[in-house]
């Protein structure tokens, strides 16, 4: 089972994403969109050395509803730092310490940093234990990084790495 | 109703994306510029996404997804480019307003 089909998530997310790019529903196309989704993870095999598993569905759905209000509600809170003028910014550069292990969990909180606005990751320590990311503008730097591991990287941790 | 609606939901893409593109003239450093255009994009990009949808849903019956996909490409891409340069400049150690971080471990090797 494992030989034959070895990244079962990403085999469902290239249909999905197969589906969406020819933009019509209909048989032909998930049967092509699997085909496709069960070759593709064959070819680039190296490309993914440990299993992707998601321990819990729900907490991701739950993830990105909260990442998608966080966009929203951080781009008014750019817009206005923007607009408001630079003289009024407190940039920093803050280090996050990550109890993260895996790459992927890892890439998804700095790209979630990234696309939440007001940070942006800029360095990923050479041990791999610890994030430097840079913010637009912070009064508290220590309550802003509690605010981080609580709010995405304990849900990562659960989703992908499973409670210990 | 809905033309209202899409014009809504086009103005403030627009306003978004233009208040990004004004971070990059306006702010004054290198690390500060990076937010603007990753940030205020996001919101920006994904209104004007909602509109075409919206819109060729409505136009030809049925649903369109294909911007789905644009937002999807655009969620990976994004934030993996500002990293890339964000990284790039702390290697060179561009000039920053904060202070860059010295810890041993914390930045790149300095750039000879």
């Amino acid at each position: 089972m494992k030989r034959l089909l070895p990244h079962p998530v990403l085999t469902v997310t290239l249909t999905i994403l197969w589906l969406l790019l020819v933009n019509q529903f209909s048989a032909g196309q998930v049967i092509l969109g699997a085909l496709l989704g069960w070759l593709i993870p064959f070819s680039t095999t190296r490309f993914w050395p440990d299993p992707i598993r998601i321990h819990q569905p729900l907490a991701l759905m739950r993830y990105f509803v909260v990442f998608m209000y966080d966009i929203v509600l951080g781009s008014f809170q750019v817009a206005y730092m923007i607009l408001r003028g630079p003289s009024h910014l407190r940039p920093a550069f803050i280090r996050i310490p990550l109890v993260l292990k895996t790459d992927l969990a890892i890439s998804l909180l700095a790209n979630t940093i990234s696309l939440t606005p007001g940070t942006v990751s800029a360095w990923l320590s050479e041990d791999r234990r610890t994030l430097i990311v840079h913010t637009l503008d912070t009064g508290d730097a220590e309550a802003l990084v509690a605010d981080i591991k609580q709010r995405y990287e304990a849900p990562l941790k659960r989703i992908f790495e499973g409670s210990e | 109703m809905n033309d209202f609606l899409l014009s809504v939901l086009i103005l403030t893409g627009a306003i978004f994306t233009f208040i990004g593109s004004l971070g990059l003239a306006r702010l004054q450093d290198f690390y500060t510029r990076l937010h603007g255009p990753t940030k205020a994009t996001t919101l920006g990009v994904g209104c004007l996404l909602i509109a075409s949808a919206l819109y060729f849903s409505i136009r030809d019956g049925g649903v369109s997804l294909h911007e789905v996909l644009v937002s999807l490409f655009l969620f990976i891409t994004s934030p993996v480019s500002a990293h890339l340069l964000a990284k790039a400049a702390l290697h060179l150690r561009v000039k920053s307003l904060a202070t860059l971080p010295t810890q041993k471990g914390d930045t790149p090797p300095k750039h000879p």
